[in-house]
């Protein structure tokens, strides 16, 4: 029977096809998802895999949805990493979303364009406070981070109800709950005529570079390798694990900030109670089938975002729902986590 | 001719990448206690599990009273009276004494019969212990009675020990050694794996030598000498021990009223410690597990600040608030008794496991120069004669002895002050043993001063000018290697320091008078 | 007064859910295992028990419909972490992430559906008692199966053999091993009766506590469900007043709306969550309690070759 035997060493070769293998898995599951459901399975894997990419528009649209992926899925890699495990990067978006509101809310005709940085920077504070206070139960209470940055998400959605349904509706706005439109000067800009892809992208892009460097190449983040590969040894090492929570939270929340800054304030342009778009939990999945690597989460977002797209066009070409795309999702990671298994052991025939 | 209780023939088990036991025949009879004698990763373990059930032989057979069998698992051996005491407990924290022993006996009995089965069993073989107790008020050597106990209540036939004296003072080594005549003489066969030869030569009537997987001799060891048995377990003779001049210079670590509550509740405190080591002298410290040792060397290390201030000194400046890190600046360097998981990250390549102690190849701002990383990970090896597939290899793809000589090399190219060592060759085979205490020794005589934590008392004896004995979180006053003998040690390992201390300085006030 | 005892009523019935669901985790991480996928497999039972229901009519067949789904899930997620053994908190989320993104999918055809009326239950006799009849005796029978359920995992953990080997199971797996306990399969059993518990309670929120379907209706109440077994240091009689406790947090919103209290709606909205990271808070303070209370092997792979 086939049994499971150790490597001595990880294998790296399965460490770059685990990812790749996961998805194959995935489509095949679909394809026989598509067939149960009466769908053409061809047209079904064309809506997904084509569609996504096969005009400069389509691709820029692909770069428009992949972009707070990217960036959230980043800072959870440094996070898991460091075996913090934030799982309420959707609420970090949320609360940086607000905050680059309230920045972008306060501008008027009359406003420069300095506007830009500080509701970029807004959104980086809500995060990283909304992620501050998951690491201060745990580092004073010893409080679960799982759980608390969980249960912080719904808190955060309420205080986006209460602000979108309150104080901060559109007096003109049809008492729809919603913000006003944000003035155009505080629209992030736009990398090019005709399509949506914003400066987003570049940062995004910066924070690739950023965050391997960080990792791979500084003493800093060997350090929050470490503590999160063998606690002890980081202990011994001298690191701080106090210092290693902090940055990996904060990190995180930063990230994901940004990310709803950049949402808010670019392709949406005000706030309004849809803003959660599960983009924080995605960015989960994002960064595991990206290996926790910067390079590897770059394909794994652009594959998430034509996941995004080829649910929705799903929905309007095929009469599917568009919640198809959270049954990939999962289906990947599960596929995934299952595949890893090869990279840590060897599948052996023994009698 | 009396049937075998057990006979083991052809036994053969490979792994990935080692064959731990090749064509191995075991022979016991009824009433014999059989050693099975072989250093570390000779097979011994391996072995006893396929006795156990625990595992399965690729080849070979198993016959038991004269019948052949297969045991699947550990209840089938059970059933057929096959009982074994572990080296690592097999005991459950948080629950009583009488269930421990009741999840190793068959479902037959209830608890309130096994709680009085244990009373009983124990008085008989005077074993003192307590069945409503939880496991985790325990000590050491009491949870090793209680793994006896729970054996012994299966009536086997034949009972297995695995290196059961490493967790004993001398004393209670005695005290086992008196139940487990006991038993033979009942009828019961023994099989007794150690690796210690004045115990096998002491206890058994048999004895199986096994080295790299193979039997490299059957004797009887009331008739062999230390050194005969040493040649059939390592091929060659024990080191001889040679008295070196003691060249001590000036005091590199003061550590003095060092008293420190545990931070873990299962955890020993540590009571008013004092020490000294000075440069170019090796102290040792003595002291089976479970007595402090962890604790005292989480604060000499630095990764435990709380000591109280002035306690620890290194080279005259109080470190006993310093975290590892400025410690190292001050030229303490340490090798702890984990490799894996403490000295060095698993899957980490060796280059990178190096800046976990070693900061000379970072640039400004924290950069790594993975260039110079490596080519001091490859100087290392090649120096140290570390076996491995180069610096990238991952730390956890080396044996034992080759990551431990990594580790060793690691610090000792720090050009340290102060090297402190716990357990520096346990799980270690003979030749990287071998070196790593030659290393020591060389790092003495450089003028170094070298503090080791060990169990082994050999080893102690072997590489030590002075030693000290630690017990429940107290430190004795230190003694001489001239002066040290393996009765005193036992003794002080029973924390009764004191009254020798009286007693030599009434004998040094009689000289005197 | 009479609201008071309506607000008890309705923090059991709240609580019921939530101590259903806790209870199953509770027996998961009694052997060792962290189940983070609480909230997909309530997900995707409810979806289940709300579907069976529609079709068949039966409430009981929901019940069924609701714990099949939550085994199965539980299967899989056990497949892998105990046999391939995947990282348990990422392959939890790996199933919550998946049970809600399929359970939106499949349910989709579902949201407007209506269920048969619900008979109204009442214990005949006691449910006539003034005040402490509408509160403890007009329930629906599963609240009464819930406290049965906790006697009867007092009863199996503390005074069965079995349930000591479950316990030393979780304690230290190596040890069980060793002994010759067939710990995977333990914790196989383990995961599916937890998996088909939190079933249960999805299944008895979408058919009886709010009869609809919607997708995300489980709304946190699993991972509240997961803060709750670690609340009540892994004792089911702890993990049900926990539960009601949770139960009347949730409900006092509705009350305080009720009474006119004047604070905004999704301040009340958040009042279970807060709740639930001030118990942890609470809770987590003290290591060494948790050291001796939690079962040691939590969350950690086990290797029986090594």
């Amino acid at each position: 029977m086939l049994r499971l035997e150790v490597r001595p060493q990880p294998s790296r070769a399965w460490g770059l096809a685990s990812p790749v293998l996961a998805l194959l898995i995935t489509v095949v599951i679909g394809v026989i998802l598509f067939a149960v459901l009466d769908k053409d399975p061809v047209r079904g894997l064309q809506v997904f895999f084509w569609e996504p990419i096969k005009s400069t528009y389509a691709l820029s649209e692909l770069m428009v949805k992949a972009t707070p992926l990217l960036i959230i899925a980043l800072g959870l890699a440094v996070c898991f990493r460091s075996n913090v495990w934030n799982i309420g990067a959707e609420g970090q978006f949320v609360i940086g979303a607000i905050c680059a509101a309230g920045v972008a809310l306060m501008a008027d005709k009359t406003t420069g364009p300095w506007i830009i940085p500080a509701v970029l920077l807004a959104g980086v504070a809500g995060g990283m406070l909304w992620a501050g206070i998951v690491a201060l139960l745990r580092d004073r209470f010893n409080a679960n981070e799982i759980l608390v940055s969980l249960m912080l998400v719904y808190v955060a959605i309420q205080v986006l109800n209460f602000l979108v349904y309150g104080p901060w509706k559109d007096p003109m706005g049809y008492n729809f709950p919603q913000t006003k439109t944000f003035e155009s000067v505080t629209q992030m800009p736009r990398l090019m005529q005709g399509s949506r892809v914003n400066i987003g992208l570049l940062l995004a892009l910066a924070g690739v570079a950023a965050v391997w460097i960080f990792l791979f190449r500084t003493y800093a983040g060997y350090g929050q390798l470490v503590g999160g590969l063998a606690p002890a040894a980081a202990r011994y090492a001298g690191f701080s694990s106090r210092k290693a929570l902090w940055v990996a939270l904060l990190t995180s929340g930063g990230a994901a900030g940004l990310a709803g800054a950049l949402e808010v304030a670019g392709p949406i342009g005000q706030l309004t109670p849809y803003v959660p778009a599960g983009y924080g939990f995605a960015a989960i999945i994002v960064a595991f089938v990206g290996r926790l690597h910067p390079v590897g989460i770059v394909f794994s977002a652009i594959l998430m975002s034509m996941f995004y797209i080829g649910g929705e066009l799903a929905q309007s070409r095929m009469g599917l729902p568009k919640s198809i795309t959270g049954v990939f999702q999962g289906l990947l990671l599960f596929a995934l986590l299952a595949c890893d298994t090869l990279i840590a052991y060897r599948l052996v025939w023994k009698k | 001719m009396t049937i075998p209780r057990l006979q083991l023939t052809g036994i053969t088990k490979r792994y990935p990448g080692v064959v731990a036991n090749n064509g191995v025949s075991l022979t016991v009879a009824p009433g014999e206690i059989h050693a099975v004698l072989g250093e570390n990763g000779a097979g011994k373990s391996t072995l006893m599990k396929i006795i156990y059930g625990s595992v399965k032989p690729d080849e070979g057979a198993v016959m038991f009273n004269g019948q052949p069998v297969h045991v699947r698992n550990p209840q089938e051996a059970r059933v057929l009276g096959i009982s074994m005491v572990f080296q690592h407990f097999s005991l459950f924290d948080t629950l009583t004494v009488a269930e421990n022993v009741w999840l190793g006996l068959d479902k037959s009995l209830t608890l309130p019969e096994v709680s009085a089965s244990i009373t009983a069993k124990a008085a008989e073989y005077g074993l003192d212990i307590d069945p409503s107790r939880p496991v985790h008020t325990l000590s050491v050597g009491e949870m090793q009675r209680v793994e006896i106990i729970r054996a012994l209540l299966t009536n086997p036939q034949l009972l297995i020990l695995d290196e059961p004296t490493s967790v004993l003072i001398p004393q209670a080594v005695e005290k086992l050694f008196v139940v487990l005549k006991k038993l033979a003489s009942e009828g019961c066969s023994i099989l007794y794996i150690s690796h210690k030869l004045h115990e096998i030569r002491e206890l058994c009537n048999g004895c199986t030598v096994l080295r790299g997987g193979q039997v490299t001799g059957v004797c009887d060891p009331r008739q062999e000498s230390n050194a005969s048995l040493s040649r059939l377990m390592i091929g060659a003779e024990p080191p001889a021990l040679n008295v070196r001049a003691v060249n001590a210079g000036a005091e590199v670590l003061r550590v003095s009223g060092l008293s420190l509550s545990s931070s873990d509740p299962f955890g020993t405190h540590l009571s008013d410690i004092a020490l000294s080591v000075r440069a170019g002298e090796v102290v040792g410290i003595a002291g089976v597990s479970g007595n402090g040792q962890s604790e005292l060397l989480y604060c000499l290390s630095g990764e435990d600040t709380r000591a109280p201030a002035g306690s620890i000194r290194v080279g005259g400046t109080d470190a006993s608030r310093f975290g590892p890190g400025r410690r190292r600046a001050l030229g303490l360097h340490f090798v702890p008794e984990e490799r894996l998981g403490r000295g060095a990250v698993p899957t980490l390549s060796l280059a990178h496991n190096l800046l976990l102690s070693r900061r000379d190849t970072l640039g400004a701002g924290g950069w790594i120069r993975v260039k110079a990383l490596k080519q001091q990970a490859a100087d290392i090896i090649r120096q140290y004669n570390v076996k491995a597939n180069g610096p990238d290899a991952a730390a956890k793809s080396l044996s034992g002895g080759n990551l431990q000589k990594f580790i060793v090399g690691r610090e000792i190219e720090a050009k340290p002050k102060l090297l402190i060592v716990s357990q520096p060759t346990w799980g270690v085979d003979v030749g990287a043993a071998a070196q790593i205490r030659g290393e020591m020794l060389a790092l003495r005589d450089a003028g170094c001063a070298v503090l080791v934590v060990s169990e082994e008392l050999d080893e102690l004896f072997e590489i030590c000018d002075r030693l000290h004995v630690i017990a429940k979180g107290r430190l004795s006053p230190s003694l001489d290697r001239a002066d040290a003998s393996i009765e005193r040690i036992g003794e002080w390992m029973s924390g009764l320091w004191d009254d020798a201390m009286q007693s030599n300085q009434k004998e040094t006030a009689h000289a005197a008078a | 007064m009479e609201s008071y005892a309506l607000l008890l009523a309705a923090s059991l019935n709240a609580g019921t859910v939530l101590a259903l669901a806790s209870l199953g985790l509770l027996i998961n991480e009694k052997a060792g295992i962290v189940n983070l996928g609480a909230e997909g497999m309530m997900l995707c039972a409810a979806l289940a028990g709300f579907a069976t229901v529609v079709h068949t009519g039966s409430t009981l067949a929901g019940f069924a419909a609701g714990m099949a789904a939550g085994a199965l899930l539980a299967g899989i997620f056990g497949g892998l972490v105990i046999w391939l053994n995947t990282n348990q908190y990422a392959t939890g989320l790996a199933l919550s992430l998946f049970g809600a993104g399929f359970s939106a999918f499949a349910g989709s055809r579902y949201v407007q559906e209506k269920l048969p009326e619900q008979s109204q239950f009442a214990i005949p006799v006691l449910a006539d008692i003034p005040l402490l009849g509408p509160a403890l005796f007009r329930h629906h029978p599963m609240v009464y199966v819930c406290v049965g359920i906790v006697l009867g995992l007092i009863w199996f953990l503390y005074r069965t053999r079995a349930g000591l080997v479950l316990r030393s199971v979780g304690e230290s797996p190596e040890s069980a091993h060793a002994l010759g306990y067939p710990v995977r399969r333990i914790r196989l059993m383990a995961v599916l009766a937890g998996g088909a518990l939190c079933g249960l309670a999805g299944a008895y929120v979408s058919t009886v506590y709010t009869p609809l379907w919607v997708e995300g209706m489980i709304a946190g109440k699993g991972w509240i469900a997961l803060a709750l077994t670690t609340f009540a240091t892994w004792r089911p009689a702890r993990v049900l007043l926990g539960a009601y406790l949770f139960g009347g947090v949730t409900m006092l919103q509705f009350h305080l709306q009720g009474i006119g209290v004047n604070v905004p709606s999704q301040f009340l909205t958040m009042l279970p969550y807060v709740a639930t990271i001030v118990v942890l808070v609470l809770i987590s303070r003290n290591p060494t309690w948790i050291r001796i209370n939690m079962p040691s092997s939590i969350g950690k792979p086990f290797y029986p070759g090594a």
